[in-house]
């Protein structure tokens, strides 16, 4: 599998998922300068975790309009696989790419921690997963989840709620580390091509690293 | 020339960070029930632009219409 990393000043996740991919999937991947026009032809395009642009404005704000970044939306628009990681989500959510907010944590602190987080919906991991609870770690300051209500109810429709913090499933408000509403942290797109996700699978590949679980997760989201 | 625009969390949002400094406040005495934090971006124009160029920067790029809200002042 071909993967492609978008890499912009701030970044500090790319060459940890680059890694990853290679571990637990075997990936073939590439780094993208956030100034290129065109993108490589890959069955994966990854926004990496980090600091891009400094979070200067909003986190992601500037990344997101980066010539790289609109190549990616023209990709997406044809369906292609793309997985923004902790500020690649908040670079998809500034896209546009998926809807809602990524906002300050309630209680003001950086999270850096080990979560449980469950799988709500399978659908982006292949059908692998399904129910699963996984440990991995978060880190970030601005990873509360805010949409109106109406965004909500598609939301949860449509199926794209892919993980929850906590063990609790629908509902339950054990564990949720930054106030998200309904605990949700990570999202896809309508056609489940797109995720983005708060917290680093490519953080959680070895026992050392205090799980596997990261490698389980990018198992199960490369395989077909 | 100058626009000034001003940028405010939702009032429907939680703010933590204007929450703290009400807090903060409080604990020293002030009579203060509540507190919101924004920003402030001032553009120094290279060349006159009408209010309607400025509202399009703020929907292109300044403010996130999700979580905020704004108002310009054109300063000359």
């Amino acid at each position: 599998m071909r993967a492609a990393v978008l890499v912009f000043p701030g970044s500090n996740c790319d060459r940890d998922i680059a890694t990853a991919l290679r571990v637990a999937c075997g990936a073939h991947v590439s780094f993208v300068d956030g100034d290129e026009e065109t993108l490589p032809e890959a069955a994966l395009y990854v926004l990496p975790g980090g600091f891009s642009w400094g979070d200067y404005l909003r986190c992601g704000a500037m990344a997101a309009r980066q010539k790289a970044t609109k190549a990616l939306k023209a990709k997406a628009e044809q369906g292609a696989r793309i997985l923004g990681i902790c500020n690649g989500f908040q670079i998809l959510i500034e896209c546009g790419l998926l809807p809602g907010a990524l906002v300050k944590n309630k209680n003001l602190t950086f999270i850096c921690k080990k979560q449980n987080l469950k799988v709500e919906n399978n659908r982006i991991l292949n059908g692998k997963l399904k129910g699963a609870t996984l440990s991995l770690p978060i880190a970030h300051s601005e990873g509360r989840y805010i949409a109106d209500d109406q965004t909500l109810r598609t939301l949860a429709a449509n199926q794209q709620i892919a993980m929850r913090y906590g063990t609790g499933g629908t509902g339950s408000t054990d564990d949720n580390p930054n106030g998200s509403v309904d605990n949700i942290a990570a999202l896809t797109n309508r056609r489940g091509t797109i995720l983005g996700m708060m917290p680093h699978p490519e953080r959680a590949l070895y026992d050392w690293h205090g799980s596997c679980d990261g490698k389980r997760f990018l198992q199960a989201f490369c395989s077909s | 020339m100058k626009a000034v625009i001003h940028i405010m969390p939702h009032s429907t949002l939680l703010d933590p960070q204007g929450r703290a400094i009400a807090l903060a406040l409080q604990e020293q005495g002030y009579p203060v029930a509540d507190a919101r934090q924004g920003k402030r971006i001032e553009l120094h124009l290279s060349q006159p632009c009408d209010k309607a160029t400025i509202e399009t920067m703020c929907q292109e790029l300044l403010v996130n219409g999700v979580i905020e809200s704004y108002h310009i002042d054109m300063v000359d």
